[in-house]
């Protein structure tokens, strides 16, 4: 299996994310963003970082570079691709996913532990994921708050394409273990075929117990299972 | 020149050093000239009133690579090709007026000095001073601080793993924002910054240069008054994300092409001025520039302008001729210009341009040779007073209070959890975090190696107000204690020198008596003084700071996956190592319990050298025979804040044993008496025989239970209630201006 690393200008989550899909299995290569092919690639990550800055809303520039036309066929043609924090922005601004990431709810940025909860196991993401355990998988950023109207947040909810909720360590869903402000304590969202997920927190994090959890390296095994 | 005192008095030179700039060129200075010469003669670049008393320190060691104050930052050799570089610096008169940009733009500087020597930074450490957070307006400058520390690290992907915050009356209106970085790299991509090569172009990289910053080295070397606000301009606005890109080019040039470069420099204080001048003066070069090519945001800017801008994100590089494009062309894959501005001559002169017109042309050895000052010292009468004060005359507690002594400790400014302040900055990123804020000192691992870094920044200015020499060892010595509580051997210092006017005898004395404990300590921990800042004129019209000398320690740990964090398990045993636990009331002078009690700062705090050097290479005797599963200094609130803040980390209870708490228990119980660590342990019997062997005190206090319950002498509280207190301690001072409207997030 080989994965496409993609670097904007600004993209900071690129060399963990190759660290991580590495300790896995998953070849991968850094792909700067003015690249316009993308073939060859079975996973396609589009990582964490402040694209261009960010200054205006997260991914909004990012989104027009020249690297999303091939990023976009990659995905209609049923490939798998994920973007993680400002990656998870990056595609809703890009509408290859429902919904929009907003300021958190504290104003603040936040840089912590979370423990998510999975509820859909038929895609490749998720497939080796377990129904009755919490993933610990730390968050980093200031504008992660899910929104999305109440029509696609009824879509997400009945295609059971919401990927991860932020729940207690023991695996409780409530206001009071939701770290940002997001509609039902969403982390994560995948598009209806569940080829793409999009999520907040970073499992390129939690690879290794000497950095506090490995938890998500359960993700890149489920996708390298689908191989 | 029409307005000659005007014009003295922006670039803050003196008539008497105007006087010498006269005779040393023996005519006129142009305006440009006398524009740089007072940026480089300022104290900011110059150090002209604190290089004299640089000679104490001990800066040597077979390790060390860089000499003392000769490059960017200081570099450490340690082993198998790798290098570390790591400097502090100090940005507290732009955060004074400015803090978000004031903070963020300190960030970014320090973050150029670290990959001007080719190295990729991987650690962010921010050592602030407020005023009371009772003041509201002390309360604004935090958070503007800490978003501004967030808005750039975060943005350029460097971790902020550390680093800590202390209030004081004195610091109010002049708070102090020290932030240090930490490189790592091959040795063979370690670069100089040094411009040499008769003909070799000088090239101008990163953002286009504006009217930001002019004159912001001297304002940083005068005191802040009530026109200081008016001086916003010389505050400079950050751009973290070209500083990324500059990042990576830069480090991507140092590792795969520094054949190409001759040196890489950044731009800091004095813009062009000193980067140029500083790194021809390293070469033993002369500098020919024209201004009309210097890339520029702003319209009409003078040749002045352009020499003292202090637009952030901007580097020099200086290439080899041959490598000229290709050196233009690295830069341009990563979207980001670069100019060539002028060439470096053999002439050892300062020649600028702008077009035909030359507008500057001196000896660059008059730039780079200051006036050096000698001050006359003196202790405050004051304080010499404060520190005879005999502490054994104040009344001791009554034990029925300890609890609530102890909840008012945990709860306070400056020892409650600073939770608040670190999960706003991302200290994970690169997945190299092994030891996350909140413990001693923050653990970093390197990838490819199986060694992992250890820092951590302090100093308790209380204690250096009262007796400059012991208060700075002190500073030293606790920075030592908070790298070997992970396991990590202390390998280097760098320091900030925060104090005020030294023309003043009383601070001039701070200044050289500091300098000289903070010499003694490092010498007694093997520790060279490798980098530093000195940021002087931090005064306000209500008084100086208290001396504030920052220690910024680095510490290597042989195994990252060894390291120790302050969190015990169950059945463990926790000991008392390098003291006793009945202590005397002297050591209350300067500790959270007597300022947070009284107010006041009094008594003479002290430090055996020797025993904190031998206690320190016991607890590293102790880690290396795996005895310890857990290990924490004693600091800031004494014993019973330290154990207690283990149980919070771990979240198991402890029980004391009988213990001897001795005549004084507010000392036995809060005193600070330095050179103590606690550490737990599942071999009792092998703690106890290695203490002996050392002939160092080894008291066992008592175990670690699974319960929520945590006694300790008197002291007999619910731990949730106690962790309550001091985990939310800093966020409700902070947030007491907002409604809060329950979001949830805690």
């Amino acid at each position: 299996m080989r994965a496409a690393v993609v670097v904007f200008p600004g993209t900071w989550s690129d060399s963990d994310t190759v660290w991580a899909l590495e300790k896995c299995g998953i070849e991968a290569d850094k792909i700067w963003h003015r690249a316009s092919d993308l073939t060859g690639y079975d996973l396609v990550v589009l990582p964490g970082g402040f694209s261009y800055g960010d200054y205006l809303r997260c991914g909004s520039i990012a989104r027009f570079s020249p690297v999303m036309k091939a990023v976009r066929a990659h995905a209609e043609n049923g490939g798998l691709l994920i973007g993680i924090c400002n990656g998870f922005q990056i595609l809703c601004e890009a509408g290859i996913l429902p919904g929009v990431l907003m300021r958190n709810s504290s104003l603040q940025f936040r840089c912590k532990d979370t423990y998510l909860v999975s509820e859909t196991f038929d895609s490749a993401f998720t497939s080796g994921l377990d129904k009755n355990r919490t993933y610990q998988i730390p968050m980093s950023h200031g504008e992660g708050r899910y929104v999305a109207s109440s029509a696609d947040l009824e879509m997400l909810e009945q295609n059971g394409q919401i990927a991860f909720r932020y729940a207690s360590q023991s695996g409780l869903v409530g206001p009071e273990t939701n770290p940002n402000g997001s509609v039902a304590n969403i982390a994560g969202v995948f598009n209806s075929q569940k080829n793409v997920l999009g999520m907040m927190p970073h499992p390129e994090r939690a690879c290794e117990m000497l950095l506090g959890s490995e938890d998500g390296n359960r993700i890149w095994e489920s996708v390298l299972s689908q191989s | 020149m029409e307005h000659l005192e005007t014009f003295l008095s922006q670039v803050a030179m003196s008539k008497d050093e105007y006087a010498r700039l006269l005779d040393m060129l023996n005519r006129e200075p142009t305006e440009v000239e006398l524009g740089m010469t007072g940026a480089l003669w300022s104290e900011h670049c110059g150090y002209k009133h604190s290089k004299p008393l640089f000679h104490h320190f001990p800066t040597t060691g077979p390790h060390v690579l860089t000499e003392a104050g000769a490059e960017n930052a200081g570099a450490i050799d340690i082993g198998n090709g790798w290098v570390v570089v790591f400097k502090i610096e100090s940005h507290n008169h732009p955060s004074a007026l400015e803090p978000y940009e004031g903070a963020a733009t300190g960030v970014g500087g320090i973050l150029r000095d670290i990959f001007a020597m080719g190295m990729r930074p991987v650690a962010l450490l921010n050592s602030l001073r407020f005023g009371p957070l009772t003041e509201a307006h002390n309360r604004t400058l935090l958070r503007g601080v800490v978003s501004g520390i967030g808005g750039y690290g975060n943005c350029v992907g460097v971790p902020t793993v550390g680093g800590e915050i202390q209030m004081h009356t004195s610091y109010s209106g002049n708070p102090l924002v020290n932030a240090m970085c930490v490189g790592v790299g091959l040795k063979t991509s370690l670069l100089s910054a040094v411009a040499q090569g008769d003909g070799n172009p000088i090239v101008l990289v990163g953002a286009d240069t504006g009217r930001d910053g002019i004159h912001g080295a001297t304002f940083a070397s005068v005191e802040l008054d009530e026109d200081s606000a008016s001086r916003r301009p010389a505050v400079q606005v950050g751009h973290p994300f070209l500083e990324k890109l500059l990042m990576e080019a830069c480090v991507e040039l140092a590792e795969n092409h520094s054949d190409w470069i001759v040196g890489l420099q950044d731009l800091g204080a004095a813009g062009l001025t000193s980067s140029a001048v500083e790194a021809a003066d390293r070469g033993n070069s002369g500098i020919d520039i024209d201004v009309t090519l210097v890339p520029r945001r702003a319209e009409n800017m003078t040749a002045y302008e352009v020499m003292l801008s202090e637009s952030q994100e901007r580097m020099l590089v200086i290439p080899h001729r041959k490598h000229l494009s290709k050196v233009i062309e690295h830069f341009k894959s990563w979207e980001i210009n670069a100019t060539e501005i002028g060439v470096v001559t053999s002439d050892s002169r300062v020649t600028i341009r702008e077009g035909d017109e030359v507008v500057a042309s001196m000896p660059l050895s008059i730039m780079t040779n200051p006036p050096m000052y000698t001050n006359d010292t003196a202790i405050d009468p004051i304080v010499e007073l404060l520190a005879l004060e005999d502490l054994s005359l104040e009344p001791d507690i009554d034990p029925l209070i300890t609890t609530d002594v102890l909840f008012d400790l945990l709860q306070s400014e400056n020892l409650s959890s600073r939770r608040w302040v670190y999960q706003q900055y991302d200290h994970q990123v690169l997945n190299n975090t092994v030891v996350k804020p909140g413990g001693d000192a923050a653990v970093i691992r390197i990838k490819g190696l199986k060694q992992g870094l250890a820092v951590s920044t302090d100093c308790n200015g209380r204690a250096v107000y009262l007796n400059p020499e012991v208060g700075a060892a002190l500073a030293v010595a606790e920075a030592a204690r908070n790298v070997i509580a992970t396991g990590a051997r202390p390998v280097a210092v760098t320091d900030c020198l925060n104090f005020g006017n030294p023309e003043k005898k009383e601070v001039a004395y701070q200044l050289e008596k500091s300098i000289i404990g903070l010499s003694d300590a490092s010498r007694a921990f093997d520790t060279p003084v490798i980098s530093g800042n000195a940021s002087l004129y931090n005064e306000t019209p209500n008084g100086q700071i208290m001396p504030t000398p920052t220690i910024g320690m680095l510490g290597v740990i042989s195994d990252a996956a060894s390291r120790l964090t302050i969190s015990p398990t169950i059945g463990d045993r926790i000991f008392l190592i390098g003291g006793t636990l009945e202590q005397s009331a002297s050591t209350l002078a300067a500790s959270e319990f007597q300022w947070t009690r009284t107010g006041r700062i009094a008594g003479s705090p002290s430090i055996d050298l020797k025993l904190a050097r031998q206690t320190g290479d016991l607890v590293l005797h102790m880690h290396g025979e795996g005895l310890l599963s857990a290990a924490h200094d004693i600091g800031d609130g004494g014993i019973t804040v330290a154990l207690i803040e283990m149980s919070f980390a771990s979240g198991y209870g402890f029980r004391a044993n009988a213990l001897n708490l001795g005549e004084r228990l507010d000392a036995a119980l809060f005193g600070e008496a330095p050179s103590r660590f606690l550490v737990a342990t599942d071999k009792p019997d092998l703690v106890i025989a290695l203490g002996d062997e050392y002939s160092i005190p080894v008291i066992e206090l008592g175990e670690v239970e699974a319960s929520r319950n945590f006694s300790f002498g008197p002291v007999d509280v619910d731990l949730d209630v106690a962790y309550e207190r001091w985990d939310l301690g800093l966020k409700r001072i902070i947030e007491q201006d907002f409604v809060d409207e329950g979001n949830g997030d805690f």
